[in-house]
Parts: C-alpha cells; structure tokens; sequence
C-alpha cells in the first residue's frame, strides 16, 4: 500500500494501520466466473517470482466458516442476518489475516471482497447506505479487477462445474420456479450491481468470457506493476 | 432523539430493561412479565445473545478468546437481527406485549467501550425498531459487584472487560469496564429517552413503579381477541392499527 493505508469509510478506531508494505489485490466477479481457477494460477506465478502469497477467500475465517456452512445448509437466513455474517467473517479475517500479512509484506490476493456483499444486499433491496457503513473500515485494495461475463457464457460454465446451488441462484428472493431461471434473474441482477460498482469504485475490467489464459495474461498485466512498484515489470 | 431507529407501525408493545450486569434488570423484567401475563396480556420474551444461528460461535469464540471489538459487535448484532426478525417483529405485528431484556442500547455501550465508533455502531442497528418503553437501572458499581460475586465465585472474561486489559485483577477490570458502561448509558438517558430507575431501591418498589409506568403506557393498547387479530397487509386486506 502507497503512504498510509486507505479504508472505505470510517476507519477502526482501535486499529492502527500507519504503512502497510503488502498489497492488497482483490479479484471480484460473479459466481462461476471462474475466480479461483485465476487465483490458483495468480499464485502460482507470484510465488515463482518470489513474492509471498496469501489467498483470503469470501466466508472463510476461522470464526464464522462453519457458522454460515450451517446457517446456509438450513435455510434459515434472512437478508439481514446473511450480510450481518458476512461482515463479521469479514472483519475477522481483515483484522486477524489480512492486516497482519500486508504489515509483513505479503501479496493479499482475495477471492472476492467487500463489493461482493455490496452487490448482494442491493439486489435484495436493501438500504446501500447501510452496507456501506458497515464494512467502512474495509481497506481500499490497491487493485480491484473485476471478471466481467455475461450470461450467456456464465451458464454453460456453472453447469459444467456441478450446477447451481441454491444460495448462488438467489432462491431465497423466489425469484423463478426452478434453479435455472431463479439463477438466470438473480446473477443478471448481480452482474448490474457489479457494472454500476465498476464506475463507482473504478475496477479493473477483465473481459471473462474469454478462455482461461487469455484472463489470465489480462489479470498478470494488470497486476505487475502494482506488485513490483518501481522494478521493471517482469511478464509471464 | 432516535436518530437511527424508527418508530414501528405495529399493534404490539416494546418494553426494554437496560442496566449493566448486576442492576437487577432481569429481575424486574420477570416481575413485569408475570403481572402482564396475569393480567390476561399475551405477552413475549426475548433475552440478549440467545438466538440459535451464532450461539455455537459465540460460545466459543469467547471461550478462546478470539474476538475483535469489531467481531464481537457484529456476532452481537447478527444474533439481535435473527431474534429481531423471529422473536420479536412478529409478535409485535400480532399485537403483543414484547418484553426484551437487553437490546441495541446494550451494543451501543459494549461495543463502544471496547473501542468501536459510537455512531459506526448506531448506524449498525438502524435495521432496529424504536421500544415503546425503555427502563434503564441505575447501579452504582459497587452494588453491581456485590451481587455477581454474590451469586458466584468468578466473573466472566468478556463481563469482566479482560479483553481490553485495563486490570490484571478480574473485580478490578470489572469496576473499570462497567464504570465505563454505566457513562455510555448515562449519556443515552436523554439520546434514547430512557426511563431511569434507581436500582439500588427496594424491589418491590421498583416493580410498583414500573407497572405504574406501563399501564400508562398500555392506555391505548388493545389487546387482540380471538377472531381480531390484525390481518396482514396483502391481498386479503390492509392492517389497521388497534
């Protein structure tokens, strides 16, 4: 992070930032879009370079992983109660993972982050405000690229990785009878919030349609210069 | 006044106890409960810290010590939204007398002495609803003390305030952290309207005075007989307030 460390909103007031010497690259995108595949190779390619890595994924803090696992399998959530969890495995991770590996260097990749929980309370009707409040004290990443896909390539996809699930379908709106159409509405919805976001909080567009090394030449280059500050910017 | 909550539309009532541990809020919200309850009201209860979707987390988060100002404001309010949207909005819309020991108030004091933003964490509950009655005991510290060890040989970690090593003394850390509770209540007497009890007065007497208080309160309600339970909004026909 350039100079002091930057949060979204309001910082938290017990937590003293001051420099941080990592970076912090969020990868943002739809479900299926095909994050993890990118990341796994991101890391790859860092490591190989000699940069450390760390991979902080959405809802996997020691805290609150299994708590959302079950709240999840049973239903039992309402919009309120899913974002309030992840904020809170959110916050875990930033003050217990992310802070302290960007204070020792470490090159953050996060698979999604807080625009995540932006996009999905918006679609559920919610006040912006008050997500955006919530999560204030979020970092403000050094680089934000966002896999941007349609849905007409989006399907093909989750269908081949084992179909669409229940939460990533937005079932909970009841937005269509079956998964396929309630998936069909809900990431289309989705996929608005995230192109609205995009000019808000100026993302990193990677055309996502295209096949897997094309993204990620797309992602390398966008990433090179960031990590390796003033160095001469090495490629793949 | 209540800048973040909204006054609610509902047939039911929200009454509050408030106090730090040891003001004998309990007490007197079970006081309460059973004379409305006598009195033919249908009335519900909620505690704090008791829904079931993060009970598991909480327990042992605390049990290992791990939580954040931050993550223990959230785990508090993600078990406030849950209790709110099955404990305490749907009796409410029944027209129910909701009896909540404990509420937003508790947070806004907590949370802000453990070193959270006073208005980030008003802002946190502002999906909340705005009570009817809120009764805040008043406890000098020391009687607090006296009766929770009074009960017990030992205060709890996160109780006592440990997390933020402000004594290595357990009794000690208590005296500072709730000494500083009680300032955060204070100054939402007049933000939130509480109304103050002394709570170091006889029960009894408290009680008298809480009823009286209620019954004022209740003077335009009107319990719902059977058959006249409001009917929800939608297409079988619009709610009207009791």
């Amino acid at each position: 992070m350039a100079g002091s460390a930057r949060t979204l909103g309001k910082p938290l007031p017990y937590l003293k930032l001051g420099r941080l010497k990592g970076k912090l690259i969020a990868i943002e995108g739809t479900d299926g879009v095909g994050r993890s595949t990118q990341i796994a190779l991101l890391q790859q390619w860092l490591e190989v370079q000699g940069f450390p890595v760390m991979v902080t994924g959405w809802t996997r803090s020691n805290l609150m992983s299994r708590s959302i696992d079950a709240a999840k399998s049973g239903h039992a959530l309402n919009r309120l109660t899913f974002s309030l969890l992840y904020a809170t495995d959110f916050a875990d991770r930033l003050e217990n993972n992310i802070v302290p590996a960007l204070r020792a260097g470490f090159v953050v990749l996060a698979d999604r982050y807080v625009y995540t929980a932006m996009a999905r309370d918006a679609v559920r009707g919610a006040d912006p405000t008050w997500i955006r409040n919530v999560l204030g004290f979020a970092l403000v990443p050094d680089l934000v690229c966002y896999l941007d896909i349609d849905l007409e390539h989006l399907n093909p996809r989750v269908l081949a990785a084992g179909g669409m699930n229940y939460w990533e379908s937005g079932m909970d709106l009841r937005l269509g009878e079956d998964l396929f159409d309630s998936f069909s509405r809900y990431q289309t919805a989705m996929l608005h919030e995230f192109e609205t976001m995009s000019k808000e909080f100026g993302f990193t567009v990677i055309d996502a349609r295209r096949d897997i090394d094309a993204v990620q030449a797309d992602l390398r280059e966008a990433i090179g210069p960031i990590v390796t500050k003033k160095k001469t910017v090495r490629t793949a | 006044m209540y800048p973040f909550m909204e006054q609610h539309p509902y047939p039911g009532r929200l009454i509050i106890v408030e106090g730090i541990d040891g003001s004998g809020k309990s007490t007197q919200a079970m006081l309460v409960r059973k004379w409305l309850e006598a009195e033919g009201y249908p009335v519900r209860f909620t505690e704090w810290n008791s829904s079931s979707l993060v009970k598991e987390t909480t327990k042992l988060a605390k049990k290992k010590k791990f939580l954040t100002p931050t993550t223990f404001s959230l785990l508090h309010a993600t078990d406030f939204a849950d209790r709110l949207y099955h404990q305490i909005l749907p009796p409410l819309k029944g027209g129910a007398i909701v009896v909540a020991d404990r509420y937003a108030f508790t947070a806004f004091a907590r949370d802000v002495v453990r070193g959270v933003d006073p208005d980030w964490v008003r802002k946190l509950y502002a999906f909340t609803v705005r009570p009817d009655l809120v009764f805040y005991f008043k406890v000098p510290i020391e009687i607090s003390i006296e009766r929770i060890l009074n009960g017990r040989s030992k205060l709890k970690y996160y109780e006592a305030g440990m997390d933020l090593g402000l004594a290595t003394d357990e009794v000690e850390s208590f005296r500072i952290f709730q000494s500083r509770i009680l300032r955060e209540y204070d100054r939402m007497i007049e933000e939130f309207d509480f109304t103050v009890f002394d709570a170091s007065s006889e029960i009894d007497e408290q009680q008298t005075a809480m009823r009286e208080r209620v019954s004022k309160m209740l003077v335009n309600y009107r319990a719902p007989k059977r058959g006249t339970w409001p009917v929800p909004p939608g297409p079988l026909g619009s709610r009207s307030r009791t």
